[in-house]
């Protein structure tokens, strides 16, 4: 089973201390792999502007570097920092990694002034591009290229891989970083199967498995928008339904819980907005998901989330104070990352619930599925 | 050459072993109560008066010559107007057990017969091949066991209704509610559906008996079936009442019926769960309905309009209709706004390989609900031999293509295919409706195994019974002939049809619940699939499995 951990603080802290949280749980997961992702950075060494887009992944070969390196220089990226691991190489399972890199880049001139949104697109463009420019001679892995946001993704048990990159060292912060300790064991060992997901800056990791993940993908591949591909995890999905949900539904956060997991007729029935949320659920139905699952995710503006499967068969905690707050599979995930908590103010969500933190991280907002959607043009 | 008259020989001559079923009878243990001739449907069996010469050895005496003794007997008539089919009313009736019809080992010489005055052979049943179906060999193999905790069939709350009606993208579904559109209807029903069989083709008792049976399963079990008509209407009575909503009116080519229909929209309490308008069935592809004179009787011939005791064949095609386009235009649209756009229309086809052809028509029409592909296993009330056994399409590779087709322009949610045809032929009916949904189907219609499962139908594959066309159904299942329908009762029935689907709903969680599924019925789910024939595997897109 994967175990998943989650904290986010008004003050930047080190990717550390969620390892720390993984390695409490280590019980629950087999070390086939690490993924990270860190949200709101700062670099000890570089004052970074949050505008600029990070560009984190792995070249497995020098070819694969310079292919990457040439092709950022041809698109007019220009490079602002590059961030070096202090690296202990002997402690990484595998061998063909010629380095690891979190680069932050200055947009090309043409995009510096437009919307968000083409500026999104531009960069999801380019991610996608990278990533084909990986060969089976010099393959290249490419996890995110978003502004504020880093992932790291490796094979072997957490607190390894953090020693390995030296996470310790306090050259790396975030205000966001989610962990999970597993790879996705039903599938091939692949790099892009392990969790946390990206796209567009909303990323999600999950525990459990999602046993709609074919119907799912299948509906997802057949929209062909770009950056619905991969699904090397059956998890991968969730990540793309969210991104579905917000970026192409336009709907607010609370509508992913109505879309994963919908109300039952009956309950619909006597639901405010039954009848929106009826044909919602019909036109949505291929997005269903199925299976245990503990979904945590965070967004571009630093919110995090929480849901569970219908049946609410995996567990998770969402525990923390003011400024602080953490999520996790298992309350001893929690405690190692906020020790100074109320414990007793731990709150482990049913299945209608979404748990949303929002950015000021000032308290959890708890949202029932029975409760109306905040949508009124569509009520 | 003048032949021998003295032999009474004719080309058509034969004898028991030539036919497909013999009778045994053993008159030791007769009472001669004469049961099985009253019952058998064909009068293949008769009471024969028969002499016994006994040969008297009497050395001594002056009397020469023997004794006789008379006796009586049931023999088989081996006329093949006569045929025995097999149906075993006879054994059923008899109270000493001393009849029985037993398959023939021989050869089947009656078939060389069945076109005597030049008609082919014409039957009810099925397509008549016998042994496991490509369905029941697929096997759903992906079980989740320690990735996840196993569901509990019993104990867990499982959703397995499906959507029949067209499905908005959701970016439309969000444009139209908040613009205030049109949103196509859709019912949720559960997805083994009781498909189109005729009232006219069935007999009023087995008709009544399935709706009864029907509602019980809304209104009690809470289980959303519901049931075609099949060409021919609907009794007046059933259209002016709340069960309505459980029926899906059928429309084809004959139009039969549709008279009564028309004049009761206005007294409607509800509206239908649907509209299916027939193009072709996968029992006859490219033929039309053929009711026989033998079952026009005076209701049905009321309600479809017609005299009595006519033979009523419906066209192989709609007349007024040139193409799929024309008549999805006219058809589907007018059928739709006849009900005012709240009623689900779609079209019901042979399975062919040009399925894909009509498909992507319907994809491109916002009316079109949905689609039925028959497939050449399906059974029907009455066509020519030929067309149910050579001609036609396997529904699961013609489903499957299609789903694909639609899950290559994102469209799977929008059309549910529904599959007909051989589905629960060997009786395996949640494993074939489950493997026909794993294979894209949104659901499944059931015609031939209701008949058998819910009425105790005769019929098989080795041409058992299969006199529907004839309106002799010795079960009273398919006659329009009160003295034999009166044999059926239609409470009886209709708690059959509820055992079947409260049977069929456990066996689906059974299916479920190890693959990890219970939000959603697994449509699609074709990684839980696979068969141990590499090129079936190949042509479905599944897993071989061995």
């Amino acid at each position: 089973m994967c175990r998943l951990a989650l904290k986010t603080a008004r003050e930047p802290f080190s990717p550390y201390e969620v390892l720390t949280a993984m390695e409490a749980m280590k019980e629950g997961y087999d070390g086939s792999g690490l993924g990270l992702l860190l949200r709101g950075m700062e670099f000890e060494d570089f004052k970074y502007n949050p505008r600029f887009p990070i560009l984190s992944g792995i070249a497995h070969t020098e070819k694969a570097w310079y292919r990457m390196t040439d092709y950022m220089e041809e698109m007019e990226y220009e490079l602002k920092y590059d961030h070096r691991f202090a690296m202990r190489p002997e402690l990484i399972e595998a061998k063909d990694r010629y380095r690891y890199f979190m680069r932050a880049y200055r947009m090309p001139v043409e995009f510096r002034d437009e919307s968000d949104e083409l500026r999104e697109a531009e960069l999801l463009r380019a991610r996608l591009a990278l990533r084909n420019l990986s060969t089976e001679e010099d393959p290249l892995t490419i996890f995110s290229f978003y502004p504020d946001v880093a992932m790291i993704k490796e094979v072997g048990w957490p607190m390894q891989i953090g020693d390995a990159l030296c996470l310790h060292d306090g050259q790396l912060k975030s205000r966001v970083c989610m962990a999970q300790g597993r790879q996705n064991t039903n599938y091939d060992i692949n790099l892009y199967a392990c969790h946390p997901f990206f796209i567009q800056g909303i990323s999600t990791m999950t525990n459990g498995e999602n046993t709609a993940f074919v119907p799912i993908r299948d509906w997802l591949l057949g929209r062909n928008l770009p950056g619905y591909v991969g699904y090397h995890s059956d998890s991968e999905v969730f990540t793309h339904i969210l991104h579905y949900t917000l970026k192409h539904l336009r709907l607010p956060l609370q509508a992913y819980k109505h879309i994963i997991t919908p109300l039952s007729t009956g309950e619909l029935s006597r639901h405010p907005q039954g009848d929106f949320l009826t044909g919602l659920r019909q036109a949505c139905k291929r997005l269903i998901i199925d299976g245990p699952n503990a979904v945590i995710g965070t967004l571009p503006d630093e919110t995090c989330l929480l849901v569970m499967d219908q049946k609410k068969l995996r567990p998770s905690t969402v525990g923390g104070r003011d400024g602080v707050w953490g999520i996790a599979s298992e309350i001893c995930g929690i405690q190692a990352m906020i020790p100074d908590r109320d414990p007793s103010l731990d709150f482990q969500p049913m299945r209608e619930h979404t748990v949303i933190i929002p950015p000021h991280r000032k308290e959890l907002e708890i949202w029932s599925q029975y409760d109306r959607l905040p949508l009124p043009q569509a009520a | 050459m003048v032949s021998v008259r003295s032999v009474t020989l004719t080309p058509s001559s034969l004898t028991a072993t030539d036919l497909p079923w013999i009778i045994e009878h053993r008159e030791d243990r007769c009472t001669l109560c004469g049961n099985c001739t009253a019952i058998c449907p064909k009068g293949a069996i008769r009471l024969s008066h028969m002499r016994q010469r006994l040969p008297r050895l009497d050395v001594f005496g002056t009397q020469r010559g023997s004794e006789y003794r008379t006796f009586t007997g049931i023999r088989q008539e081996t006329d093949p107007a006569k045929l025995c089919i097999g149906c075993g009313m006879c054994a059923m009736v008899c109270p000493n057990e001393a009849i029985t019809p037993v398959a023939g080992t021989n050869e089947n010489r009656t078939l060389f017969f069945e076109n005597r005055k030049g008609e082919p052979m014409k039957r009810g049943g099925r397509r008549n091949a016998t042994g496991p179906t490509l369905l029941d060999r697929i096997v759903f193999h992906r079980i989740s066991m320690l990735t996840d905790p196993a569901l509990d069939a019993g104990r867990h709350e499982f959703t397995a209704t499906t959507t029949l009606g067209r499905v908005l993208s959701p970016e439309e579904f969000l444009k139209r509610t908040m613009n205030g559109g049109w949103i196509p209807p859709t019912r949720e029903i559960f997805p083994f559906i009781i498909g189109s069989m005729s009232f006219g083709a069935l007999s009023p008792n087995m008709w009544l008996g399935l709706l009864q049976g029907v509602a019980y399963c809304n209104e009690v079990l809470g289980l959303p079936v519901v049931m075609c008509t099949g060409e021919g209407g609907c009794p007046p009575w059933v259209l002016r009442s709340p069960y309505l909503k459980y029926i899906i009116l059928q429309i084809a080519s004959g139009y039969f019926g549709w008279d009564e229909i028309i004049r009761a929209i206005p007294e409607m309490q509800c509206l239908p769960a649907a509209i299916e308008i027939k193009y072709g069935q996968g029992a006859k592809p490219g033929d039309g309905g053929l009711l026989m004179w033998h079952k026009v009787s005076k209701l049905i011939a009321r309600l479809r309009g017609v005299p009595e005791g006519v033979d009523l064949p419906s066209p192989p095609v709609h007349q007024t209709l040139y193409s799929i386009e024309e008549s999805v235009m006219k058809m589907v649209q007018t059928m739709s706004m006849a009900f005012h756009h709240q009623v689900p229309v779609y079209p019901k086809i042979s399975a062919s390989t040009s399925a894909k052809a009509v498909l992507n028509n319907l994809v491109r029409n916002p009316y079109a609900a949905g689609l039925v592909i028959d497939g050449i296993d399906g059974g029907t009330g009455a066509a020519y031999n030929i067309s149910m056994d050579a001609t036609g399409h396997p529904v699961a590779s013609c489903v499957r293509d299609c789903y694909l087709e639609l899950a290559k322009q994102g469209m799977q949610n929008e059309i549910p295919l529904f599959a007909a045809g051989g589905i629960g032929k060997n009786g395996n009916v949640a494993q074939n409706g489950m493997a026909m949904v794993m294979l894209g189907a949104s659901g499944v219609h059931l015609g031939k195994y209701m008949m058998q499962a819910a009425a105790g139908c005769l019929g098989n594959e080795k041409n058992r019974c299969n006199v529907c066309n004839l309106g002799i159904c010795p079960k009273g299942i398919t006659s329009q002939n009160p003295k034999l329908y009166r044999r059926l009762d239609p409470d009886k029935v209709a708690e059959r049809v509820a055992e079947v689907y409260m049977s069929i709903n456990t066996e689906v969680k059974k299916i479920m619940a190890p693959l990890g599924r219970s939000q959603s019925l697994p449509i699609g789910m074709s990684d839980a699939i696979g068969i141990a024939d590499k090129a079936a595997a190949e042509r479905l897109r599944i897993s071989y499995i061995c």
